[in-house]
């Protein structure tokens, strides 16, 4: 039986405002899977991301990366191997240019010359960015941006990804670029997403989250697929679409 | 590099000028400004030469002079008094066109002026060649503190993104008929900026998660370290140590 890359255990959080955003949350994810965390605003999806690597730590309930449980001592290590992309990658492109915002993990690693410049190269091929290293964030377009972002954290070569709505305010050739960029890579992957058609094209295993609990984890298209399910959850698919279309012709 | 020339202080180019690292240009134009700080006054002839080694400078950075000019202009509110100085100053007086103006005062406009034009263009020649971010890392290996510097950094990369979301907020304060005209219709202008520095301060904490998230542990790691050879120190002081010597020269002929 291999070791999971992530298992989530009874994990409770309140925020300092009384909130409690987690109540009792497990989760499973096996390596190299891709799991599409959908639910409804405010069910807890950002605060689960957060204590992935450890922004947020659970008041009761344990952390596990790759079977090591997130303590004071593995939070360095396990910050490095859970990377988050988050919404705005603004928040996340705070260098001059985008070569040396990629640079900038690999350099606090303690890494540098030639070393640190395969880092680099490597993460900007790997989003497909290596045309835009020498520019400044602020003037790339929201799906260069986006992807630029995923550049910086792949340099810190994690073993998982946390994609915080990874689509929204993307034009729909930006979200394929960026859906193709995610296909491609190899770690094992969380995507919060209210796209549903996004989930379903990225992900074959989805998890519902509502209320701070998992309500729901199976494949895809079949929780896309149970129309009472999403109506209890605040989740709608576009008009007219099909999961069973769609999952018909990706098995193919 | 060729990013970030989007910016209105910097002129793209390939010239000696801009090949220079950054510290030693940093260094020169500080050390070009203290020459013409300590030029005294009424040498008229030693801001000439002064003008003159900026000249050359401006020149071999193909900067172009409407460029220059067009920036030179910023020095306008802070000289306007000077031109005051004539009018008001004691002393002698002197006709010009009819007019009875200080005599003093005419030549301390003219020296506050002259003084000024060249930091002006020093700085000018300084931003046009070397783009922001190079400055600042010229500053770091000039050990100036990294914290200065990082701040500084910081700034430079979301003033854009601040300036967006005020945009976008008073557009929307427009687009609800918000037309202040008195003082006492300032009150949402005060709310709208609470509001960004709200959004500033959460938005602070999300780059801090970023940066942790990536190793960061409290000190901005060094990304680019240059060469630089001792020709283009010599290069950089050799052209800043102009006005030095001019008002040194000056100062000894004055005695």
């Amino acid at each position: 039986m291999s070791v999971p890359a992530v298992k989530v255990e009874g994990v409770r959080f309140a925020y300092p405002d009384g909130t409690e955003a987690l109540r009792g949350m497990d989760l499973e994810i096996g390596v190299g899977e891709r799991v599409a965390l959908l639910g409804p605003n405010g069910a807890g999806k950002t605060t689960l991301a957060l204590q992935l690597n450890g922004v947020q730590r659970p008041a009761t309930g344990s952390v596990r990366i790759g079977g090591d449980v997130l303590t004071d001592e593995t939070l360095a290590d396990i910050r490095r191997r859970v990377q988050l992309v988050f919404q705005d990658p603004n928040d996340q492109l705070f260098m001059p240019t985008v070569r040396e915002d990629v640079a900038f993990g690999p350099a606090n690693l303690g890494l540098d010359g030639k070393e640190r410049e395969e880092r680099v190269a490597e993460a900007l091929v790997a989003a497909g960015v290596e045309e835009l290293a020498g520019r400044a964030p602020h003037h790339l377009s929201g799906g260069e941006r986006r992807r630029a972002a995923l550049a910086t954290v792949l340099a810190m070569r994690p073993d998982v990804l946390v994609l915080d709505e990874p689509t929204s305010g993307l034009d729909p050739a930006g979200r394929r670029e960026v859906l193709e960029v995610l296909r491609s890579l190899t770690q094992t992957l969380l995507v919060i997403t209210h796209d549903l058609p996004f989930a379903l094209e990225l992900c074959e295993r989805a998890v519902i989250v509502d209320r701070g609990r998992v309500v729901a984890d199976g494949q895809t298209a079949d929780l896309l697929d149970d129309d009472e399910l999403l109506a209890d959850h605040r989740l709608e698919l576009p008009l007219g679409f099909d999961p069973r279309a769609v999952s018909a012709r990706r098995g193919r | 590099m060729g990013a970030g020339h989007a910016h209105t202080l910097y002129h793209h180019g390939h010239t000696r000028v801009h090949r220079l690292p950054p510290e030693v240009k940093v260094a020169a134009a500080f050390v070009f400004v203290l020459g013409v700080a300590v030029t005294p006054r009424h040498a008229y002839w030693a801001f000439a030469l002064d003008a003159l080694a900026l000249v050359v400078a401006t020149r071999a950075a193909r900067l172009p002079l409407r460029f220059v000019a067009a920036r030179m202009l910023v020095v306008v509110p802070f000289v306007a008094f000077a031109l005051l100085i004539p009018f008001v100053a004691g002393g002698e007086t002197i006709d010009v066109w009819g007019v009875s103006l200080s005599r003093d005062g005419a030549l301390a406009a003219i020296t506050i002026l002259a003084k000024a034009g060249l930091g002006v263009t020093t700085s000018i020649v300084l931003a046009g060649t070397t783009e922001q971010s190079r400055i600042l890392a010229g500053l770091e290996r000039l050990r100036v503190p990294t914290v200065f510097t990082t701040i500084a950094a910081f700034m430079l990369r979301y003033l854009e993104i601040l300036a967006d979301e005020v945009g976008r907020m008073r557009t929307a304060m427009r687009a609800r008929g918000y037309a202040p005209r008195w003082i006492g219709d300032a009150g949402p202008v005060a709310n709208a900026a609470g509001a960004l520095f709200l959004r500033s301060y959460e938005r602070g904490e999300r780059v801090h998660a970023a940066m942790l998230s990536r190793g960061f542990t409290g000190t901005m790691p060094r990304l680019a370290d240059e060469h630089v050879t001792r020709h283009d120190w010599l290069t950089g002081i050799g052209w800043a140590l102009v006005p030095a010597v001019v008002a040194l020269a000056a100062h000894l002929a004055g005695t």
